[in-house]
């Protein structure tokens, strides 16, 4: 079928959105709520479009493509009802934003930027929650809640984990736990996906605290190092440091989501305890080498067991931990330098 | 796996044996969760209650190391109700009457006795197989690490082929590997029967290939000792010198006092690691070397997918990449080797040696990896093995497996069986993890009990335990749950104090050697 977006016709098929071909050809329509892969909700109306014949703007996200549809994207009707959702969202957030750990990549800010809204155009009633610093993974500032409600949605849909729900009415909603205690003592199980969900400031990583921010860090795609489902990560990084891990959106097999090991667990790396030299063992302790001196022991240790006791007297295990570029090699080291097939590594476990 | 996590969140339904999917594989069963959500059936299991377990439309508490009794017995009366795949089991399989005979061995009843699932419900878990397909078969390490481990993943591979669950998407058999380059370390060769490829080392044909490619004269024609028997042989000094890459296996081996006797008793041990280790104590050189993020390469994962793996850091002091070691060392033993990084290894050496793997080019898969088998650079990869039933030896083969019970069962001394694993806060011996600030969400070992017995020896939670076997004893907390059966003890090797491999039993399945971690004998007391 046909629709027509902004004078031009576009290509939809059944059961795409009016957002969805949007995007497909690429108009802008921005979104708070939206959550690509779940059933859209409606609720924040910041994808607002105005649909010829029809007299209520209709939200984007949730209205299905029909043949011959007429949608505008950019009408002054259309920025009047995004600038009035933003006001009243702005009226009640902190606006903190020169130390917010968010500022760059934060959705309320864009919005408010490019929609000209200001703080001064409405004051309302700000909360005044305490900030969570309980666990050193997420900070949970309520303060800055939107209640877009896509954390609660990936913990449940996505994760299915079911740690978080929304608790109160009115102006006092507030998204808590069960009991509204600290996420280490619900069932949370610190996947981190509704920190990669929260397009504000409400809920972040504490370990990126003061390490970089958006605009100055680079991405880069890469495999998590720990089980094998081969989760695709996005480093953020600020020279060589890790600010950051989030999962890649739509790369398989993931999807965009991580565990706890993916998303957090990375700082192994710069630890002080690495191995930064080679160490040789002598009258019971250990001392530094260079390469030249340890590689050289290595090598004529071995020539002199191949010599008197043959190459299968060396075995050796590799890393199921490591890239396989380095597996080849220690294999191709054991089979065709020394000539035994005494290769093996933890494969059973 | 024959098939692939992206098949999970269209699949209808779900058998899962010995996995603990939610912590080891927490990703993956997102997207069974899914599945569940949109209306697909799991059939879980497994000895302990977990997280899984709760969301199953059937739960089957099998005893430990029962399973092939238990599959068995599912089978006995598939076949016998008639429930089975006849046109799949006809015309794509073979040797189905010896494996039927074996199969009538089998009545529920038995199944029933040794497992400890009542024949309603193995009679229950047939039906919804038989009814709602396919199934995907998820395994991990519940099934492996037993001394019967090869038998009971033949006996998963029956099951699957007997209700044609095989050459189509969201079926098949599917061990998820619990490392990230488990299944890219086999796939290298770092086995002893194989090289690059799974070509076979006694392979005149294969060996004929790798010497040219290699430019040597003549490559070692007999199978080489697996990891157990290389350690062994430290002792009685038939091995000399041993070159643990990577590994920590004076933590995650059983019997940690065994192994330490193994590792100190080597004449000559290099230890190449990115970290001081429990095992590094032991060596006579240990190489400092690069980390993830500090070389570029790929891994493997379990759905045979092959994933870029990026460098953004350069190793600390004068650590050095892992290739670049084993480099330096075949130059001063004579060979000069051409590649030069993580890629060129891989499009110059690896994918044109291994014909799965022919299609696999770093350029290919700067986004997405590639599934392997991938012959040829115009290959899209694929998702799921034995498409329309064609196998690699042109049918799949049934095989008779017998049940055989753990090598160590309880006993009046040590009444209790021990099984173990991994918890989702942890990893492995901790290196990384331990390293990450993980330790605040899971601070040290406990020994998981029933509440049966907690009471019944008066054990509070929290409280301190000894537990003991026959190889060893730790005192760790108690953490009363009830994903534990009475008799049953549960624990995870992550923490050195406390770990379960102080208590686990070296023995082994003969053919693949793989440890018993799964089941050994222990008491139980209050300190
Ligand atoms: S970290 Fe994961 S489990 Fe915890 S609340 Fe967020 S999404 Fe839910
Ligand atoms: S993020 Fe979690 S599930 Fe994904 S590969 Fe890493 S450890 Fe496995």
């Amino acid at each position: 079928m046909k629709i027509t977006i902004n004078g031009k016709i576009c290509e939809a098929a059944e059961g795409q959105t009016v957002l969805d071909v949007a995007r497909a050809n690429g108009f802008y329509i921005p979104t708070l709520c939206y959550l690509s892969g779940l059933t859209p909700t409606g609720a924040c109306r910041i994808c607002v479009v105005e649909v010829e014949g029809m007299r209520n703007l209709v939200a984007s996200c949730s209205a299905p493509a029909t043949e011959g549809m007429v949608v505008r994207t950019d009408t002054e009707r259309v920025l009047a009802a995004r600038r009035f959702i933003v006001e009243l969202l702005v009226s009640c957030h902190p606006l903190d934003c020169m130390t917010c750990e968010k500022t760059g990549d934060c959705t309320l800010q864009n919005l408010a930027y490019e929609l000209g809204v200001t703080a001064s155009t409405m004051v309302g009633e700000k909360y005044d929650y305490p900030v969570d610093y309980s666990n050193p993974f997420i900070v949970r500032d309520y303060n800055k809640c939107i209640l877009c409600l896509k954390c609660v949605r990936v913990c449940n849909e996505i994760q299915g984990i079911e740690a978080i729900k929304t608790i109160q009415r009115g102006f006092d909603t507030k998204v808590a736990t069960a009991y509204d205690t600290p996420l280490q003592e619900s069932n949370c199980v610190f996947c981190g996906q509704c920190v990669q969900a929260c397009p504000v400031g409400a809920l972040t990583e504490r370990k990126a605290k003061g390490l970089g921010r958006a605009w100055e860090t680079r991405k880069v795609r890469t495999t998590c190092p720990y089980c094998g489902v081969g989760c695709q990560l996005e480093l953020h990084l600020k020279g060589e440091q890790i600010v950051k891990i989030t999962a890649v959106e739509d790369g398989a097999p993931n999807k965009g989501r991580l565990c706890v090991k993916g998303r957090f667990g990375y700082d192994f790396i710069y630890s002080e305890d690495r191995l930064t030299t080679p160490l040789i063992r002598e009258n019971g302790s250990f001392r530094e080498a260079s390469w030249n001196e340890a590689l050289d022991l290595v090598a004529n240790k071995f020539k002199q067991i191949i010599a008197e006791s043959g190459p299968d007297a060396i075995a050796g295990v590799s890393c199921a931990r490591s890239i396989n570029e380095d597996s080849y090699q220690m294999q191709k080291l054991f089979r065709a330098v020394i000539g035994t097939n005494n290769i093996d590594h933890c494969a059973r476990t | 796996m024959t098939n692939s996590f992206g098949e999970f969140a269209d699949a209808k339904m779900f058998l899962c044996i010995g996995t603990n999917m939610t912590e080891a594989h927490p990703v993956a069963s997102t997207f069974l969760k899914n599945a569940l959500r949109k209306g697909a059936k799991l059939i879980v299991v497994d000895p302990r209650r977990q997280p899984l377990a709760k969301l199953a439309d059937i739960y089957c508490q099998i005893k430990v190391g029962s399973d092939i009794a238990f599959l068995n017995g599912l089978m006995n009366v598939i076949i016998n109700e008639g429930l089975y795949d006849k046109d799949f089991v006809e015309n794509r399989c073979d040797n189905f009457e010896a494996f039927k005979a074996k199969i009538m061995e089998y009545p529920p009843e038995r199944a029933a006795e040794i497992s400890g699932v009542n024949v309603e419900t193995i009679r229950k878990v047939a039906h919804m197989l038989a009814t709602i397909k396919p199934a995907m078969l998820c395994y991990t390490l519940g099934i492996t690490e037993h001394t019967t481990g090869k038998d009971n993943v033949m006996s998963t591979a029956n099951l699957q082929l007997l209700l044609g669950n095989m050459g189509m998407p969201s079926a098949g058999v599917n061990p998820l590997r619990g490392q990230n380059n488990v299944q890219g370390a086999c796939d290298m060769g770092a086995l002893p029967n194989v090289f690059p490829g799974y070509q076979k080392v006694i392979d005149p044909a294969a060996r004929e290939k790798f010497e040219k490619a290699w430019n040597v004269k003549k490559l070692p024609e007999n199978n080489g000792m697996m990891m157990p028997q290389m350690m062994e042989a430290l002792v009685d000094k038939k091995v000399r010198a041993f070159y643990v890459f990577g590994e920590n296996l004076a933590n995650t081996e059983p019997d940690i006092r065994k192994v330490e006797h193994e590792l100190s008793s080597a004449e000559f041990l290099v230890c190449q690691d990115i970290f001081p280790t429990e095992t590094t104590r032991f060596a006579h050189v240990i190489l400092p070397a690069a980390s993830w993020c500090e070389d570029d390469g790929t891994f493997t994962s379990s759905e045979r997918r092959v994933n870029r793996v990026r460098k953004v850091k350069n190793p600390p002091g004068n650590a050095k990449p892992n290739w670049w070691i084993f480099k330096e060392i075949a130059r001063r033993m004579g060979q000069e080797w051409a590649s030069n990084s993580g890629p060129e290894i891989w499009d110059n050496e690896v994918s044109v040696l291994a014909p799965a793997l022919g299609g696999i080019k770093y350029s290919r898969i700067e986004n997405d990896g590639l599934q392997w088998p991938c012959p040829n650079t115009d290959h899209p990869g694929t998702s799921f093995l034995h498409r329309d039933g064609v196998f690699t030896h042109g049918k799949g083969i049934f095989n008779p497996v017998d049940w055989k019970a753990p090598a160590e069962v309880p006993d009046k001394e040590y009444p209790f069986v021990l099984s173990t694993g991994r918890r989702l806060y942890q990893y492995h011996t901790r290196t990384q993890t331990g390293r990450s600030g993980l330790d605040f969400l899971m601070p040290e070992e406990t020994a998981d009990i029933s509440v049966a017995d907690a009471q019944r020896l008066g054990i509070k939670p929290d409280e301190r335990v000894k537990v003991r076997s026959r190889r060893g004893e730790v005192e760790v907390r108690a953490r009363i749950t009830d994903q534990v059966p009475p008799g049953m003890v549960w624990m995870s090797f992550h923490f050195r104090e406390g770990s379960a491999n102080w208590l686990t039993n070296a023995v082994y399945d003969p053919a693949t050697l793989t440890a018993e971690y799964k089941a050994c004998a222990v008491a139980v007391e209050k300190v």
